[in-house]
């Protein structure tokens, strides 16, 4: 086992009303990491996340907090400290005297309390608020407050469960490189709990992929985008065409009824396997040079590039280039054997990847679910 | 067309107001009054309210209904608040819903109906442990804290469907013990609704005749039932003058109550 873990879930498993939410998850966070629970709605982030925060028991297994099982310990004797997905400011106290919560309770002399809110809301670009009700902030704002409440009694472990879902894209892109910072500099442990891939992939060290109570996929961003375990974790991170292919041999594999070279070994002869290709990873050629010909249905301009669903034989791509390629053409497909990702088959197999109904609405997706903007 | 219906709703509502306010403001003007009459107004004095208060019996009535409004609201405050917290516990909806139904009910029953009932009851109570002169100043108390706790379960009980469930915890996440967090973050939250029910309980309890005047004994007399009797006789102008006196009372309580309802109204548009 690594040095300087600092929490531990041990085989642990828990259910509600008979139903097994969390299916024998094992995680090893090590201090000072930025980690983040990433999976789509109902997966079990939040009840990971409330295992640890001490709000919840786990049925079997074992939460170890620096080498000592935690399971019966309350939360309030942890040193973990969480942002709830709400906020949960206390309305009938002001921002100063919120953050400055936790010190009361430890019963800190009140020029330290003093100086560490002053501190806390300077850090969370507050100054000045401290007299302000909470009811009278922006959710922006009581955001920060939140976390300037939680970091005032510096804890070891900042649990965050989806801080920034209630806000609107460029607050959350401003706050995202904000919390990245505020970890960075104060060095503690985060474990962050999302839906939204692009906020795990630009904020983790590493990223947990979870679905259905277990883990997918635990890695650095790069490694979980680049080398997917299976089809879910390749379609939930990023976009992916997910192919039925056979490995003929170590470096080629079918697909597409055709014969590719690859950089991939390891698999059986024959191996039933999922292959991924990214579409930004494929490049339009004439179709007399190219590796498969298709036939272009949809069109779509994205700022950067177009994104072009091309049927081939009868499997929907979809591939992202500068090239622009007309509805209705024909177009060939090239791919380098570095591109193609080959994973073994798993219970997710054909269940993704497939842009035949593929159409605008499945962006709305990845949006937040709850819409309280309120800057 | 418009403007005629609102000429005729404010012909309404004036005559509303009107109904509603003259015999307050004809005892508040009477009691005033410098003579006799009922009918005469003989020119501005307090002479009345001087009489009032050399009134023996209404002095002590007087004391008696402050005595049990307060305590019967508080005791009611007190319990209906607990009582709340442990309906809103339960985890099983139709349990909660029962519960409620079954704190509603002494609420919608003709308080004569109760009122008589409870006498009945305390008599039987009375007989059992062999006392005869049960009812007083304990069974009105009781009677009083029993109308008045749905209340202040239905004032109470809205606010802390309300409180997030993510507070208490917040505040034991920040080291804070459940029961001391509870009282630090949950209450301050619905104190509006306890303090919503605590007027209401009040104002219920000082103005209440009939089920008083079940469940009192002679021993005990609350101001309602000593107007009642004194206007058996012949009513004098002081009566209008302590009547004046508990309107206003109870007026300022309602602002106050009012006051509150629209602070916490708006604290929650926020
Ligand atoms: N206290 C609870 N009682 C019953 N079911 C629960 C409870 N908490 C969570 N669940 C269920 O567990 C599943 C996972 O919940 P959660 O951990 O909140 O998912 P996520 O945060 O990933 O969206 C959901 O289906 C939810 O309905
Ligand atoms: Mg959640």
């Amino acid at each position: 086992m690594e040095k300087n873990v600092i929490i531990d879930l041990r085989n642990v498993s828990k259910s509600f009303d008979g139903e097994t939410i969390l299916d024998n998850i094992n995680l090893s966070i090590r201090d000072g990491e930025f980690v983040t629970l990433l999976g789509p709605s109902g997966c079990g982030k939040t009840t990971t996340l409330r295992l640890i925060g001490g709000f919840l028991q786990p049925d079997s297994g074992d939460i170890v907090f620096q080498g000592k099982v935690i399971n019966d310990v309350p939360p309030y004797k942890r040193q973990v400290n969480t942002i709830f997905q709400r906020y949960a400011l206390f309305s009938h106290l002001n921002v100063y005297e919120n953050v400055a919560f936790g010190l009361r309770v430890r019963k800190c002399p009140e020029k330290e309390i003093k100086k560490t809110v002053d501190e806390m809301l300077e850090m969370v670009n507050l100054k000045g608020f401290g007299k302000r009700r909470t009811e009278s902030l922006s959710g922006g704002q009581q955001q920060r407050v939140a976390i300037a409440r939680a970091l005032a009694v510096k804890p070891k472990v900042l649990l965050l469960d989806e801080p920034l879902g209630a806000l609107d894209l460029k607050l959350r892109k401003d706050m995202q490189t904000e919390l990245k910072k505020i970890q960075q500099e104060l060095g503690i442990t985060f474990i962050y709990v999302t839906h939204d891939q692009e906020e795990a992939l630009s904020m983790s060290d590493t990223i947990v992929v979870m679905d259905s109570g277990k883990i997918q996929q635990m890695g650095r961003s790069e490694d979980i985008y680049n080398e997917p375990k299976n089809a879910f974790v390749a379609d939930f991170i990023g976009e992916s065409n997910i192919l039925d292919g056979m490995m003929r041999s170590d470096f080629y594999v079918d697909f597409s009824g055709k014969r590719f070279k690859c950089v991939d070994k390891g698999f059986a002869p024959n191996e039933a396997v999922d292959v991924v290709v990214r579409p930004e990873d494929v490049d339009f050629v004439p179709v007399e040079e190219g590796m498969l010909t298709g036939e272009v249905t949809l069109v779509t301009f994205k700022g950067v590039h177009y994104e072009t669903i091309v049927d081939i034989g009868g499997f929907k791509w979809m591939v992202q280039t500068t090239d622009y390629h007309p509805v209705g053409s024909k177009v060939g497909l090239k791919i380098e054997p570095d591109e193609i990702h080959i994973m073994p088959k798993s219970e997710y197999s054909g269940l993704y990847g497939d842009y035949s109904s593929f159409s605008e609405e499945f962006d709305e997706l990845s949006e937040p679910e709850e819409d309280e903007e309120d800057e | 067309m418009k403007k005629k219906t609102s000429v005729t709703g404010r012909i309404c509502m004036a005559l509303v107001f009107l109904f509603l306010y003259a015999p307050l403001i004809y005892i508040l003007f009477f009691s005033f009054n410098d003579s006799n009459s009922t009918s005469l107004f003989a020119g501005f004095s307090v002479r009345w309210y001087k009489t009032l208060f050399t009134e023996e019996d209404i002095i002590v009535a007087l004391r008696n209904t402050l005595i049990l409004a307060v305590l019967s609201s508080v005791i009611a405050v007190v319990l209906g608040t607990a009582a709340s917290i442990g309906i809103d516990a339960c985890k099983k909806g139709w349990f909660r819903t029962g519960i409620m139904s079954v704190t509603n009910i002494p609420m919608m029953a003709p308080e004569i109906v109760t009122g008589i009932s409870m006498m009945l009851l305390f008599v039987f109570v009375g007989r059992l442990v062999n006392k005869s002169d049960v009812l007083g100043f304990p069974t009105l108390l009781i009677a009083h804290v029993t109308f008045n706790l749905p209340y202040v379960i239905l004032s109470v009980m809205p606010k802390l469907r309300q409180v997030d469930p993510h507070l208490p915890e917040a505040a034991e996440d920040l080291g804070m013990k459940p029961v001391r967090a509870f009282f630090k973050v949950v209450v301050p939250e619905i104190v509006p609704g306890i303090l919503t029910g605590l007027i209401m309980s009040f104002t219920m309890s000082f103005d209440d005749f009939i089920i008083s005047y079940f469940t009192s004994g002679p021993g005990f007399q609350t101001l309602p039932i000593a107007i009642y009797s004194m206007t058996k006789k012949r009513v004098k102008p002081d009566m209008y003058a302590l009547s004046a006196i508990m309107f206003v009372c109870i007026f300022i309580l309602l602002v106050v109550y009012n006051f509150v309802q629209a602070r916490s109204q708006r604290r929650e548009k926020k």
